[in-house]
């Protein structure tokens, strides 16, 4: 049984009403509380816990990332409507009044500021890859990290936020290591969502890549297998939610930014990513607003 | 100058192709030639504007243009339809 019906507004609303989300205006931007945190927080741990022999590095880095860098991704060229460039002032005092000014005016004040070095971060593994650049060791590389990321879609859907959190791991080698450890992290990211009791599913799928011309790229990536997700319904059975989303980069970022493995050859890559509020999402939604009320499984998994 | 030309034309601006253009049959795979997913939409774009064609959602895949003479065909294919 289900918290709400699988619906957005209902869904919103549900959350709202059990003060676990705390709407700030802008859609896809709102407050969690102390039991969204919590939930959050124990899912975290929990991937922590899988991982933990895997050897991996733990990163965290802001949520913002140099734009160079972010230049060098590719990132315009795939997703131009969803990034966010941060803008700031540099002019003289007369025209900071003049904005300030503006501002209390209603006015428009845009051409008070200009771009600044730094960009919101659109994807988790994107500020690791300049720490892999020359060669890596013959077992490759593993990070993993926490990081916000910031996707410029407003929608009045919880599970579609302009702002949240990526529990990412990003692995760095040979295909065959690179592809090994996608394959053994696809089953243990069901196993891990199931043991949840989620309804959960993988799907091969492809990126939200813009235009026409993004047309083209999806049924590519599609065709070459390049992306898995494991959904859950939250807001739809029929379109379920992402909440984990693997993507095998082939030699995408090896190329940008000089990453080679021992014998030479341009580095592979793949990322895993659990959105880690559409994971608390999903459980609000499969069992309820009140984790003291979920299955004893599921609570014992998280509370143990 | 007849379609396979123009289409071969639009290769050498947008496919981004490791070899000379002039050196493939129309047969050729494109993509074996160095041309990227994101050129073969440059190159569909392309061809959209020089031809006055759109491309509908079922050809936008990366079987549509993967020779010269797959695309001259689906172009037209198109040009027949807008006429």
């Amino acid at each position: 049984m289900s918290a709400t019906a699988y619906d957005a507004e209902e869904f919103f609303r549900g959350l709202v009403e059990a003060g676990l989300i705390i709407p700030a205006r802008a859609p896809g931007i709102f407050g969690r509380n102390h039991v969204f945190e919590d939930v959050l927080e124990r899912f975290n741990k929990l991937v922590t816990d899988i991982a933990k022999d895997d050897g991996a590095e733990f990163f965290v880095y802001p949520p913002t990332i140099d734009r160079k860098l972010f230049e060098r991704t590719g990132h315009m060229a795939n997703f131009p409507d969803l990034a966010g460039t941060v803008f700031s002032f540099k002019g003289r005092e007369l025209d900071a009044r003049e904005l300030s000014e503006a501002i209390h005016n209603g006015e428009n004040w845009e051409r008070y500021q200009s771009m600044t070095d730094v960009v919101l971060n659109p994807a988790a593994c994107y500020p690791v890859y300049p720490s892999f650049a020359g060669s890596v060791p013959p077992e490759g590389r593993l990070v993993t990290m926490l990081n916000w990321v910031f996707r410029n879609e407003p929608s009045p859907e919880p599970t579609r936020m302009q702002s949240f959190r990526v529990r990412e791991f990003v692995r760095c080698g040979t295909p065959a290591q690179v592809l090994d450890w996608r394959d053994m992290w696809l089953e243990r990211g069901l196993q891990l969502l199931e043991s949840l009791d989620l309804p959960v599913h993988s799907e091969v799928a492809s990126d939200a890549f813009f235009g026409k011309g993004g047309k083209m790229l999806a049924a590519s990536q599609r065709q070459q297998k390049l992306k898995f997700e494991i959904t859950a319904p939250v807001i739809s059975e029929e379109a379920p939610t992402a909440l984990c989303s693997f993507n095998f980069h082939q030699q995408h970022f090896g190329e940008a930014f000089g990453i080679r493995t021992g014998d030479g050859n341009v580095a592979n890559t793949a990322c895993l990513g659990f959105g880690l509020e559409r994971v608390v999402m999903a459980l609000f939604q499969a069992h309820g607003f009140d984790p003291e009320n979920w299955p004893a499984e599921v609570y014992g998994r998280l509370w143990p | 100058m007849d379609s396979h030309q123009k289409v071969r034309t639009i290769l050498q601006d947008h496919g981004r192709l490791a070899r000379d253009v002039e050196s493939l049959d129309d047969d050729a795979d494109l993509y074996r030639a160095g041309m990227t997913s994101h050129a073969s939409v440059n190159v569909m774009l392309a061809l959209e504007d020089e031809f006055g064609v759109e491309f509908p959602d079922e050809m936008l895949q990366r079987s549509s243009f993967q020779s010269i003479a797959v695309i001259a065909s689906a172009v037209a294919k198109l040009t027949a339809k807008a006429a």
